[in-house]
């Protein structure tokens, strides 16, 4: 099948008679991978949007909570009865709070969206290798979505167990209300979540090996496509692993297997289930759990090493060693699952060689913080709120990742392990980062997405107030969290010992709320600008990558004409000639990829 | 813009240097090999997950060569993994026939590739058809055991260690109730198998035969079921025998851990339930050379990838067969 039809989706804008599609082809079951890309952030950004809801709901109880807010009674229903939540909501609350950031917002929502935006547009591609694999990625992805919001509104409740979904909590329906229909639906969510990454995967894989255009040799792709091509392979090699688990965890609920169960009482009735072990579930779940880390983290690093580079008008810092690190990334990511059981009862010598290859992850990390910061430095730096995002990401990931080095170490971890201090270590390095890194995307490419462009001035307004709402909210969260407050409980005030941390916690709520209202200027401006944005230029950015070499106006297969060839690498900016006279195009100071090697120019030694 | 026409893009005659196949493979052959490699990680998740329980109980799991030694047409014989080798060989057999039909169809001979692949999808379907007989078989059981308070199994055997089915010395008491179906009463319930033999049966039975004892779920040093003598064996089955097993199901088996029947019923079934979607591709793209689909096409090349995917269930296969019946 392919032999034939590669040859043919090169020559796609050269076809005869192409006929004019349909509004379901062309928004709906759409095959070309711009629409996709947009088709995944508007499902991923609805998704942030309630998935930070709930975390609003949350931080409401968190702050008072023992009072009443009508505001429970119209979102929660009878969960919210006389505006005072339930306790197990708040359980279901942070449930799919995680759940719904984590999978459908940073995974399918960032990595989906740019992975399938990006890859054919920079790599000099008509599209992805297999634009009907790619369409079913993205409906797979929503039928998802759909499920998993749907599983608020059976009686019991939604899924409850966490967002890690421990058995025996999850696997028993009569230990919570939420362990009924609810995980069961979790399950298939996340089951049919999987199919969709797997699909979205291996058309990012396949695409970026096979298709890339004439001169784009690996070692000149953008960092982007290289994340997103690693992430893509973290992917394919993580997620199956959840999908055994998750299959066994069905299996236990629903047909009466022990896999992960043995010796039960509850409710005063022994159970049957005999011989299983929950801590092989935990093995199960964090060899997928730790790689989601960067599956979630390193788009976002791609996306802000290209925005970084053109937004400081000079090349990337060690270019190799970026890759290296990225790869050096992937690989450890999954090696190190243990050190989210320290406390789980695995063997404490397993501990300490988790310890060991986590501390490892802070070498290929420093590097690319480091990598940031040299690129930055004596830049002609350009603060648009792209830049200001990538910026910011640079910050939590620093901050976050010193964190990640006391939890990476088993002696240390014990004390503050299940504290506030592990919800601001993670929130900061891969939440906030990983957003961060989004909303740089949104801001930098939105000319590309929607050929108009984003207004700069609410851009500022938006990057301030998240910037220093979320440091607000998530650096008070680690001293609350090393005076041992811990994590999902639904209120404090029954232990004296916490009532000096009651007013951290209002100010972290405040804090919360701000930054969460600052998202309005955002999805103003998104909206807004759409419609009525100022009209882009093709190369608002200045930028070299070959994205920008396309029609503003969007065509099926990308070039109108030939598809670019590649001379060089995209990070030309501020290159000047043999003789440092002159940049290399005399008046402009960046170099695309598409322009030849010119006589007055040094060639780099690649 | 003349210097772009003759400009070398510098990577020119290296195959990882753009507007290549650097791997020398079409998107969807490489498709399939990704797609093989997560696959091959769940089972992989699954077999770990198999290690991990049958290490925690690596001194009392069945021994293979007990439970699955039964073979078509021969009652009575112990016939220890001899039809399991034959499914194994078989499958593997497809996996050659696939490989001729690949081959035929790189030399574009249709009939060739027809006959081949007509065998592979019948020896994917004697595969699995033995599949649901080993799951028969083991299903219903055949010496049946008792199941001890603490969750154990006991089974028994005689004085030489030879085992004995239950129903060879004790018998059901009559009346006691009958089977419940969905007939009489309340029709939406009905009782899958109601087994009349009790506890208090097989005690009767045994204490009336001196010849018999208990053998334990324990493997001695020899690798062998521990034998207990009379006196142990009286007093074990008296104090902790509470209820009476036939045969598996996914909770309980008469074999040993309730786990050992958990797994095989999954990981076999997952592993058949891909040797039957194989099955069906086969049978698609059989059709699409009947047709001569690829023919036209010029090309062969779905046929490889249906190949790969079978040569990977049977790989897949050859690990379940090895931890589940070898080691």
């Amino acid at each position: 099948m392919s032999v034939a039809a590669q040859p043919l989706a090169n020559d796609h804008a050269h076809e005869e008679g192409h006929h004019e599609p349909t509004f379901i082809e062309k928004y709906i079951f759409s095959t070309d991978h711009k629409m996709i890309a947009k088709q995944y952030l508007i499902t991923g950004l609805i998704m942030g949007f309630i998935g930070i809801s709930m975390s609003m709901l949350m931080r409401l109880q968190l702050a008072w909570p023992n009072e009443s807010f009508w505001i429970y009674e119209v979102l929660l229903g009878r969960f919210g009865e006389d505006g005072v939540m339930d306790p197990s909501i708040y359980l279901a609350l942070s449930t799919i709070h995680g759940t719904i950031m984590v999978f459908y917002v940073l995974t399918a929502g960032l990595s989906g969206t740019f992975s399938n935006l990006l890859i054919p547009l920079q790599i000099g591609a008509r599209d992805m290798a297999s634009g009907f694999l790619n369409m079913l990625s993205y409906w797979l992805f929503f039928i998802s979505s759909v499920i998993i919001v749907s599983s608020f509104f059976v009686e019991a409740g939604p899924a409850s167990a966490g967002w890690t979904v421990y058995p025996p909590l999850s696997a028993l329906p009569q230990a919570i209300g939420g362990s009924g229909l609810g995980m069961t639906l979790w399950l298939v969510a996340i089951t049919v979540f999987i199919a969709s990454s797997l699909l979205g995967s291996l058309n990012y894989i396949v695409t970026v090996l096979n298709l890339r255009t004439e001169g784009m040799s690996m070692t000149r792709l953008p960092l982007t496509i290289w994340a997103f091509f690693v992430t893509a392979i973290i992917g394919v090699v993580s997620f199956p692993v959840l999908l055994a688990a998750g299959l066994l965890l069905l299996m236990d609920r629903s047909f009466g297997t022990s896999f992960f169960l043995s010796d039960i009482y509850i409710q005063g009735e022994v159970l049957s289930y005999q011989g299983g072990s929950p801590v092989l579930y935990e093995h199960l779940f964090w060899f997928l759990g730790h790689p989601e880390v960067y599956i979630v983290l390193l788009p976002a690093l791609g996306i802000t090493s290209e925005i970084i580079a053109t937004n400081s008008r000079k090349p990337i810092f060690g270019y190799r060693a970026m890759i290296a690190s990225i790869l050096a990334i992937a690989f450890l990511s999954t090696v190190v699952w243990g050190h989210h059981m320290f406390v789980s009862g695995m063997n404490p010598f397993l501990g300490s060689v988790f310890t060991f290859t986590t501390l490892l992850i802070a070498i290929p990390s420093g590097v690319k913080a480091f990598n940031y910061i040299t690129t930055l430095w004596k830049g002609n730096l350009q603060l648009n709120p792209a830049m200001l995002f990538s910026i910011g990401l640079v910050s939590t990931f620093v901050t976050g990742g010193l964190t990640g080095i006391i939890l990476g170490d088993s002696t240390l971890d014990i004390n503050v392990h299940d504290t506030y201090f592990v919800i601001a270590h993670f929130h900061l390095v891969m939440g906030i980062s990983a957003l961060y890194g989004l909303f740089a995307g949104v801001y930098h490419w939105f000319p590309k997405m929607f050929g108009r462009m984003m207004n700069k001035n609410l851009g500022y307004i938006h990057f301030w107030i998240t910037a220093i709402g979320a440091y607000g909210i998530f650096f008070p969260m680690h001293f609350i969290g090393m005076a041992g407050l811990p994590r999902r409980y639904y209120k404090f005030t029954e232990f004296p010992y916490f009532d000096d941390l009651a007013n951290t916690n209002i100010l972290i709520s405040v804090f919360a709320f701000i930054t969460a209202a600052a998202q309005i200027f955002f999805v103003y401006n998104f909206i807004h600008s759409i419609f009525y944005g100022k009209k882009a230029e093709q190369n608002p950015w200045k930028s070299n990558t070959l994205e920008w070499t396309t029609p503003v106006k969007h065509i099926h297969g990308n070039w109108p004409g030939e598809i670019p060839k590649v001379y060089r690498w995209s990070y030309d900016y501020s290159k000047m000639n043999k003789d440092e006279t002159e940049y290399v195009i005399p008046g402009q100071d960046f170099v695309p990829q598409n322009v030849p090697i010119q006589e007055e120019e040094e060639e780099m030694t690649e | 813009m003349e210097a772009t026409t003759v400009a070398k893009t510098g990577t020119e005659g290296k195959s990882w240097g753009g507007g290549e196949k650097p791997l020398k493979a079409s998107y969807g052959k490489l498709m399939m090999w990704f797609f093989i490699s997560s696959d091959a990680l769940t089972f992989s998740g699954f077999l770990a997950a198999y290690g991990f329980t049958r290490f925690k109980f690596i001194n009392e799991w069945p021994i293979a060569d007990e439970v699955f030694n039964h073979f078509p047409f021969l009652h009575g014989v112990d016939a220890p993994m001899y039809y399991v080798a034959l499914m194994t060989f078989i499958l593997i057999f497809s996996s050659v026939t696939m490989v001729l039909a690949v081959d035929a169809g790189h030399q574009m001979k249709k009939n060739k590739v027809i006959t081949y692949m007509a065998l592979t999808i019948l020896g994917g379907i004697i595969f699995v058809g033995s599949q649901a007989w080993e799951w028969s078989n083991f299903i219903s059981g055949e010496y049946g055991a008792v199941e001890t308070r603490s969750g154990k199994i006991i089974q028994f055997a005689d004085a030489d260690g030879n085992r004995v089915a239950l129903d060879e010395f004790a018998t059901p008491t009559p009346g006691v109730r009958t089977k419940h179906e969905n007939k009489n009463g309340i029709w939406f319930q009905s009782e899958g198998s109601y087994n009349p033999l009790g506890i208090e049966d097989v005690k009767k039975g045994f204490a009336a035969n001196p010849d018999l004892r208990v053998r334990t779920m324990q493997l001695t040093d020899e690798g062998e079921k521990e034998v207990l003598n009379r006196e142990e064996s009286l007093l074990k089955l008296n104090t902790s025998g509470i209820g009476v097993i036939e045969g598996a199901n996914l909770t309980k088996n008469e074999y040993g851990a309730p786990l050992f029947g958990g797994f095989f019923f999954f990981i076999t079934g997952f592993h058949g339930f891909h040797v039957l979607s194989g099955v069906f591709i086969l049978i698609i793209v059989f059709f699409n050379v009947l047709l001569g689909t690829y023919e036209k096409r010029g090309s062969y090349e779905m046929v490889e990838k249906v190949g790969l995917y079978w040569h990977f269930v049977d790989l897949v296969w050859v690990f379940v067969f090895t931890f589940f019946y070898l080691v």
